[in-house]
Formats: structure tokens, C-alpha cells, sequence
């Protein structure tokens, strides 16, 4: 995966001709829908559009030759409470009090959730992520599951872990939790209580840690507990 | 052995009858369930089966049988508690009613019925009642499936059954199982007499019908969709526990040697071989052992195919049934009967 | 039962009154298969509505075995994220850990040696030797066929003796590193391999005999369940599923960029355009076949070389989104891995092939018998840990 990449269906030099295109037509599609886009050469690509374009892309995409659905999922940009994997849990639950200081990822964003989408094209093969902010008043998107009959699971899944509510859908019931469930388990403030009750055994030993990747000339696996 | 015992009274010659009986039927159920299920099958399926009760695992029956019957004796709360107790003996009975239609040796009869072959086949049906009462009073949604599938099939199943034995019963001119027996031991096939006419040869097509609606008749894959296992966990028997699933799980290797006891009387020759002479005394012990080994035969070929084909689908099963059993037999049955007229 | 009428209109109906915590009043009777059951692989829980023996309505009630993968993999390091995700799907065991340690590597912009590779994608394809053997035997009990179980319990040893020899575990051998392996191979092991190889296509043979020509099985299975090659791509079904219903799709052989050996040998993806439940048993009896010729030629092109990459003992990926599927035993998994620079992942997405398969259970089981529902949840072959995560 590296970016010299003499595999690719192009060119070798670092641009993608095939999904610069693929973006392109997208573009082309959904004109002012789409806010930003990003293409790793040899890698893949992703589409950020507005929520009121995300009903759209799905017919979009379908019609584009994406007729295959691979996942429907969200992201939480609020930093992790449980600090850097490596750090006890604060106590109480500390969250940031505004979206506007979160970093994003590829495509940026600008609120805390964001949907991620993901299509093929078994034609082309070729694949494309889609993403969409949600505004956090209104947590809620049209569903897919009209045009793409899998988001059906993946939409349940993502309204109950994250409370984004998706208009359109037929039955936005449990999948995973009990009927009876409160919260959004994976919002990054919902608490993960084993890590609150006790600390967990497997912390990484940080004495060691370098200020730059330690190039250590015995490769082994980085501190698998104990 | 025989004269001395026909100088008891009535009541003592029934009491023994019955005692014998009960010998016919548990023993070979005991047997059949550590030979075939318990060691047949391991090793069909490249393992060893039970090795640790008796040498080489030989008496795991009988500790199977124990621990069943020191079980705790459960009654579902909701289910009509007579009903569910009566329906295993129900099922139970039937089969020591079927063997005392068999003979065993030229004297060695629990009873010499003339309509031998009818009081059989009208016997064996009575268990499907069982069947049907045990699923319907278990209060169990499985149990209720189990049990309609059941009735469907085991009812359905019997016409090729005795269709199959009608062609038997023209051959041989008689119902009487003793006569068949004797049929088959001086009869002669196109004027050849040296092995009788066991009527495996002339009633081929008979034969194999009947062996396939027996296979449907005990329930045994591949017509098993009434305890389809992956399916319904145990059908209509789900619900039983201890004593009572014991008397289900013998009922039902004791009937696979009561219907191999009957097609070994109507078309292997019985308790006959050629050879032996049909009158002598010592028949009456040789003969048993000789009707046990075909009783094992036949059982033999319902284990083998059960451990190894997939089962049926509960209308595929039917449509066998209706559409190719049944028009085969009747083929059969007027076959049969031109060629007994002609020659 | 006309396939064409099934379509859209039907998702956009209620498909069913039956939702997972309320009772059913109407007529007809309400079936719960599971979520203790023997026919379902584990704790799932259908319900039908019947009538009589027909299903009416069907709906899946998943999630007995939840385990918050995606919410633990963010408190986790990325080597600790690669023992937890060995038991998503626990029957292929190394191919769990695969895309993820892809995509850690993308981020980190290394490559495993090429040696690495090799054994990487060898043992991939050991998993679903492993994986898929098992179902050939398991189909058959489903149906009621119970020999064929023991003969695929039987012949599945040797692969899992193989994996006990290089990695010390038969069912979770944790071999993966970022960067490359643990390990190298024993002396000797890759000869042992050749053989067990034989083994399996004489298994293969066996089953071909034993289990598909047999005409019970066939007359269970053909013409059951038939789902069309729009319905598989639209609810994404991946692996055998999808090429049993004539969709042409193979990650070994489409994704030319991953960083695995499958590029280096020559093999054939098989699909078949029937839809039913004999087209994915068929399909997958020919991959067996097709991966013990893609490891025989991967044993015979094995690079010398090391087999770990220079990565630093204590592994931090920098900042990025990355995503990295694989074609494992069950179909695509993936892992969306959103990275901050730390030393665990921001964000985990798992996609596992068994949540898409078994999403498009309420579709197929309109209408089918109650034995046949059991025909369709076999051959759709899902690992309960694949769909609840």
C-alpha cells in the first residue's frame, strides 16, 4: 500500500486516473452535494456530501453502476474519554463542550457525526466511501435502505449506537441490545464501565516510550499485556 | 420342550407367552441399540462409539437403560397429564403385539393366527395414535409439528406396506405367517426346489417397496421429519424425560425388529433354511436363532441407510409415497397375479 | 413462487408484524427457532409466522452474542486489537486478523517481506480450508445426514495439525503482527503441507460423492431459496453466497493493490448462476478444491527471506482512514480503521461478510417450508460471532 505502487490498474506515477474519474462523475451527478474529496493514488476514495444530498447519492451511486452495498456506519469525532487507550479513564465522564475544536479525518468535517458509507461497483471493481455530517440538533438522515436493501441492518445497527435517527426507515428497532436499552453505546461519551470499575490489566508498559518510533532492531509485537 | 409345556393350564401357558414376549421384544431393542446405534454407526463414521461401559463399551445399553430409569419423572405444567402418560405405552404395546403373530420355529408360535398377516398390519398402525397424542398433549408447538408430520406420513406409508404384502399373501394363497413360512420352505420356482421359494426372488419389487415404508413406518431417516432432529430437537418426543422416553426410544428399535421379523417371515423364509428339516424338533430351538440372524439382517440395511442419507421433506416425503410407492406395489400386485394364474 | 414479484415493493411493506419483543395474535402460529436451537450455528434467534407448514413472515433476531467489539477496539492498542479480533468469526481464525493488521500497515506505510506474505495469504487460505470443510460436513447434518460431519471433523485435523505445528494453537493461533509474522516455518512443514493438501481434495472428492450426488440432498436443496443476483448485490452478500447467484466477485482476484500473495498464483473463481442452496454448497465444495491448489502453488513460489518488517516495538500509526478488505472464508470483512496518531485506533467499523448474509434471511424465507428455512440458514453459512460482533 505503499504510494510507489507498480500494481495499480494506471498509471505508476502517484495520481489515480480511474477514481480522480470516479470522483469526477460523482461531482458531476451531484453537483453542489458534494463538499469535499479525497483520493489516495492505489488506495481508495472517499465523497463527503451534504446531508439533504445523501438521499440522492444512493440513487446516484445505483445508477453510476455501485449496485453493490458493503456498510453503512457512523463516526464520533469527540476525543476519547477513556484518554489515549493508555490512560485511566477520567472520572467523572469529561466531554467537550463544542464540536468546532474536533479534528476530522480524510475529507474533514464539521460536526460531531458523520456518516461513512461504503458502495461497489462488481463491474468496475471498484469501491467509493461516502460520508455526510449530521448536524448534532438534527440527528437524523434519510434512509438508504429503499435503494439498497442492506442499509436495512447496518441503519438499525447505526440508530442504536449512535442515536442517528434515518426517516424512511420501516423498523428502527434494537438489533444488537435488549429492547429495553438506554443510551448510545458507541458515542463516545457513553462510559465503558469495566474500564471505570477497575483498570485494565493489559496497559501497555510506556516507560519505554520514545518521543519518535523507536527503531528498536528486534521487531517483535508492541507489549501484549504484562 | 414344547409337549411339556402343553400340559399347562391356559393361564400359565399365557403368563409364560407373555413373559416370552417381552424376551422377544427387549431383546433384540437391547441389542439392536449397542450393535447398530451405538457401535454400527461410529464406525460408519470413522470413530469408535462408546468405549468405556464394559469391555469395548459393550454394555452401554444396559447403562443407558439404567440411567433413564432413575430419572426424574417431569410432566410439562401445561400439558394434559393422563393423555401424556398414556401415549408411551401406546406406543410400546403395539409392538409385542406384533411379535406374537410371528413364528418361530415349527411349534415355536406365541399364537397361530389364521389372518396372521391382516392382525399384523392392523396392529402396527395403532401406534400412530401414540404418536399423535404424545405431540398434541405435550403443549410444545414443536411436539404439535412433529406429531402432524407424523401422522401424515406414518398413515400414508402403510398402503405401499400392504400393498406390498398383498403380492406375498397371492403367492403364497394364505394369510396364515406359519403357512407362509411353510410356503416358502417346499415351494418351488419354475420346478427348481432345492432353496424352496423364498419369495425375496419372486417378490423382489415387493421386497424393496416394503423395506422402504418400513424404513417410513419407524421413522428413520430418511423419513425422519417427525424427530428431524436439526429441526424440531426431538419432535414429538421433545417434552419426554426418563422412564416414558425409554419406553419411546425401545418402542422404537423393538419395532425394527418387529418388522424385520415380519419381512423375514414373508419373503426371506422366516425361521426356515434349506437344507434343515421343517418338522424336527430341534427346529424349535435352531429356528429363533436362524429368525434372529435374518431379524438382524434386515435391521442391518434400515441402520446403514438411516445413518447415511439426508432426510426428506415432509411433501417430497408424500409425493414418494403416492406417486411411486404406491403405483409400483399395485404393478406388483397384478404382476403377481397373472403369473399365478398363468403358471 | 415467482422471483420477480419479490422485490423492492416487498422491503417497503411491512414484511412482518413479528418485531423482536412483541407477540403475534393473529392466526396462524408463531415459531421460534432459537435462540437454543440445533439447526442455527449458535444463538440466533428466527422467528417465523406459519401456516401450517409455510412461513409467512420471518424475521431475525440477532444479537445474543454482542460483545461491543467496535466500542473495546478503541481502548485497546493495535497489537491488543489483533488478539481481540482473532474471535470475530471463530471458525477462520488467522483471516480475522488480516485486513485489520492491513490497515494498520497502510496507515504506517510499510509492507510485510515478502516471505511474510506468502505465509500470510498460505495460512488465509489454511483458514478457510479449516472454515469451509467444516460446512461441507455440516450441511449434510443439517439435513439429517449425520456421517458427513464426522468425516469433515475427521479430515479438517489435519489442517488444524498443520497450524498446531507452526503456530502452537489450533483454533486462535495468533500469528499476525503488524509488520509481518511471529514466527517462521518448521523444517519439514511445507512437505507435510503438500500432503495434507491431497488429503483435503480426496475429502473433497468424498463429499462430491457422498453428500452432493446424493439425490435426497439435491432434491432438498435445488431450487431452495433461490436468491437473484440483484437481491445478493443489493443486500451485499459476499463470498460463496454471492457467486452462487452468478455475481462474479472475488477480492483474491479483483484487489491487485493488497499487499498478500494472491497475485502470485493462478487459480479460478467459481460461480454458479442457479441461486439456491445447492449452487452454495457446490460453489464452496470447488473453493476447497481451488485453495488447496492456491497453496500448493504459493508453498512452491515461498520466498526466502525475513519475515517481519522494521517496525518499532511499540507501534503508533499515524493519523488517517484507512480501509482494508480481504475475501475470508464467510465472505468480505473489512475494517474501517480511523486512526489519530495514537497508539489504538480512534475509531474501528467492522464489516463482517455474516451480517450482510444473514440480512437477507427475512427475504429468502418468504414462503418456504420449515424444513426448508433450515436448508437456507445451512447454506447461507454464517458464524454467530461474524454477525453480532
Amino acid at each position: 500500500m505503499s504510494s510507489a505502487d507498480t500494481d495499480a490498474p494506471v498509471a505508476e506515477a502517484p495520481t489515480d486516473e480511474r477514481r480522480d474519474a470516479l470522483v469526477a462523475r460523482v461531482q458531476a451527478k451531484l453537483g453542489a452535494g458534494v463538499v469535499e474529496t479525497h483520493v489516495i493514488p492505489g488506495v481508495d476514495a472517499w465523497v463527503r456530501v451534504t446531508r439533504d444530498a445523501w438521499a440522492d447519492a444512493a440513487q446516484v451511486m445505483t445508477d453510476l453502476g455501485f449496485t453493490f452495498f458493503d456498510y453503512l456506519s457512523a463516526i464520533d469525532w469527540y476525543p476519547n474519554i477513556h484518554g489515549k487507550n493508555e490512560e485511566p479513564p477520567t472520572n467523572p465522564i469529561v466531554v467537550p463542550a463544542t464540536s468546532a475544536e474536533l479534528e476530522h479525518g480524510v475529507t474533514g468535517g464539521e460536526t460531531r457525526f458523520q456518516l461513512i458509507a461504503r458502495v461497489y461497483s462488481p463491474e468496475e471493481k471498484i469501491g467509493l466511501h461516502l460520508k455526510a455530517d449530521l448536524p448534532d440538533d438534527d440527528l437524523a438522515a434519510p434512509t438508504w435502505s429503499r435503494v439498497y436493501f442492506g442499509a436495512d441492518w447496518h441503519e438499525r445497527e447505526v440508530w442504536e449506537m449512535f442515536g442517528i435517527d434515518f426517516r424512511g426507515h420501516r423498523n428502527l428497532a434494537h438489533l444488537y441490545l435488549p429492547g429495553d436499552f438506554e443510551g448510545h453505546p458507541l458515542r463516545k461519551d457513553f462510559p465503558l464501565l469495566a474500564r471505570h470499575v477497575k483498570p485494565w490489566p493489559g496497559l501497555v508498559d510506556v516507560e519505554a516510550m520514545p518521543g519518535e518510533p523507536d527503531e528498536d532492531e528486534d521487531a517483535t509485537e508492541g507489549g501484549e499485556g504484562e | 420342550m414344547i409337549p411339556v409345556l402343553a400340559e399347562l393350564a391356559y393361564w400359565q401357558q399365557s403368563a409364560l407367552k407373555v413373559v416370552g414376549v417381552l424376551a422377544a421384544v427387549l431383546v433384540p431393542a437391547g441389542a439392536f441399540v449397542q450393535l447398530f446405534l451405538f457401535k454400527m454407526v461410529s464406525h460408519l463414521q470413522s470413530r469408535l462409539g462408546p468405549m468405556e461401559a464394559g469391555p469395548h463399551g459393550s454394555l452401554q445399553a444396559l447403562a443407558e437403560i439404567t440411567k433413564f430409569i432413575q430419572k426424574e419423572d417431569i410432566v410439562p405444567a401445561r400439558a394434559d397429564r393422563f393423555v401424556f402418560k398414556m401415549a408411551p405405552f401406546i406406543v410400546f404395546v403395539t409392538v409385542p403385539l406384533i411379535y406374537f403373530a410371528v413364528p418361530w420355529g415349527p411349534d415355536a408360535l406365541f399364537s397361530n393366527i389364521d389372518a396372521g398377516v391382516f392382525y399384523v398390519l392392523a396392529v402396527s398402525s395403532v401406534s400412530v395414535i401414540g404418536v399423535l397424542i404424545a405431540g398434541w398433549a405435550s403443549a410444545n408447538k414443536y411436539s404439535l409439528m412433529g406429531a402432524i408430520r407424523a401422522a401424515g406420513q406414518l398413515i400414508a406409508y402403510e398402503l405401499p406396506m400392504v400393498l406390498a404384502v398383498v403380492g406375498v399373501v397371492i403367492q403364497a394363497g394364505t394369510m396364515n405367517l406359519q403357512g407362509i413360512v411353510v410356503m416358502q420352505a417346499e415351494g418351488e420356482i419354475f420346478g427348481f426346489d432345492a432353496i424352496g421359494n423364498p419369495f425375496f426372488l419372486t417378490q423382489l419389487v415387493g421386497f424393496v417397496v416394503f423395506l422402504i415404508a418400513m424404513q417410513a413406518e419407524l421413522t428413520q431417516t430418511p423419513f425422519d421429519m417427525p424427530v428431524a432432529e436439526s429441526e424440531l430437537v426431538t419432535g414429538y418426543m421433545t417434552e419426554y424425560s426418563g422412564l416414558r422416553f425409554l419406553l419411546f426410544f425401545l418402542a422404537e428399535f423393538a419395532a425394527v425388529g418387529a418388522f424385520g421379523a415380519v419381512a423375514s417371515t414373508l419373503w426371506l423364509g422366516g425361521w426356515y433354511l434349506p437344507g434343515l428339516d421343517i418338522d424336527a424338533n430341534y427346529m424349535n430351538l435352531v429356528g429363533p436363532a436362524i429368525l434372529f440372524g435374518k431379524i438382524l439382517f434386515i435391521a442391518f440395511l434400515v441402520f446403514w441407510v438411516r445413518f447415511t442419507y439426508p432426510r426428506f421433506r415432509e411433501d417430497q416425503l408424500q409425493a414418494f409415497a403416492w406417486k411411486w410407492l404406491i403405483p409400483i406395489s399395485l404393478v406388483n400386485i397384478v404382476a403377481t397375479g397373472v403369473f399365478k394364474v398363468v403358471f | 413462487m415467482t422471483i420477480t414479484e419479490r422485490d423492492r415493493h416487498y422491503v417497503s411493506t411491512t414484511l412482518s408484524e413479528a418485531r423482536v419483543n412483541l407477540e403475534i395474535e393473529t392466526d396462524g402460529m408463531t415459531l421460534n427457532l432459537g435462540p437454543q436451537h440445533p439447526a442455527t450455528h449458535g444463538t440466533l434467534r428466527i422467528i417465523v409466522k406459519l401456516d401450517g407448514e409455510q412461513v409467512v413472515a420471518c424475521e431475525v433476531g440477532a444479537g445474543y452474542m454482542h460483545r461491543g467489539y467496535e466500542k473495546l477496539c478503541e481502548v485497546r492498542t493495535y497489537p491488543q486489537v489483533t488478539t481481540l479480533i482473532n474471535r470475530i468469526d471463530w471458525l477462520s481464525h488467522f483471516a480475522n486478523e488480516v485486513p485489520f493488521i492491513l490497515a494498520a500497515e497502510q496507515l504506517m506505510g510499510i509492507e510485510a517481506p515478502p516471505r511474510a506474505q506468502y505465509i500470510r495469504t498460505i495460512f488465509h487460505e489454511m483458514a478457510r480450508l479449516g472454515n469451509i470443510t467444516l460446512f461441507l460436513g455440516e450441511m449434510g447434518l443439517q439435513l439429517g445426514a449425520m456421517t458427513a460431519t464426522f468425516y469433515a471433523f475427521r479430515d479438517r485435523e489435519h489442517v488444524l495439525n498443520l497450524l498446531e505445528a507452526v503456530t502452537g494453537g489450533r483454533f486462535h493461533p495468533n500469528f499476525d503482527r503488524i509488520g509481518g509474522l511471529k514466527d517462521d516455518l518448521p523444517k519439514g512443514w511445507v512437505d507435510e503441507c503438500h500432503a495434507v493438501m491431497k488429503k483435503i481434495r480426496g475429502f473433497c472428492d468424498e463429499m462430491e460423492d457422498l453428500v452432493m450426488g446424493n439425490e435426497i440432498f439435491q432434491v432438498r436443496t435445488r431450487g431452495i431459496g433461490i436468491i437473484p443476483k440483484h437481491i445478493a448485490l443489493s443486500y451485499g452478500l459476499t463470498g460463496a453466497n454471492a457467486r452462487a447467484s452468478g455475481v462474479d466477485l472475488d477480492l483474491r482476484r479483483d484487489d491487485k493493490d493488497i499487499a498478500m500473495a494472491w497475485k502470485h498464483a493462478d487459480f479460478k473463481v467459481w460461480t454458479h448462476p442457479d441461486g439456491d442452496s445447492f449452487a452454495r454448497y457446490w460453489v464452496r465444495l470447488q473453493e476447497v478444491r481451488e485453495s488447496t491448489y492456491i497453496i500448493d502453488q504459493l508453498l512452491d513460489g515461498l520466498p526466502a527471506g525475513p519475515i517481519m518488517a522494521k517496525v518499532p516495538r511499540i507501534i503508533k500509526v499515524p493519523a488517517g482512514e484507512a480501509y482494508v478488505q480481504t475475501e475470508n472464508p464467510l465472505g468480505w470483512m473489512g475494517f474501517y480503521v480511523v486512526s489519530k496518531g495514537d497508539l489504538g485506533p480512534f475509531r474501528v467499523k467492522i464489516r463482517t461478510a455474516s451480517f450482510n448474509n444473514t440480512s437477507v434471511i427475512p427475504w429468502v424465507c418468504r414462503g418456504l417450508y420449515v424444513p426448508d428455512v433450515i436448508t437456507v440458514l445451512a447454506s447461507l453459512y454464517f458464524i454467530l460471532g461474524d454477525i453480532d460482533r
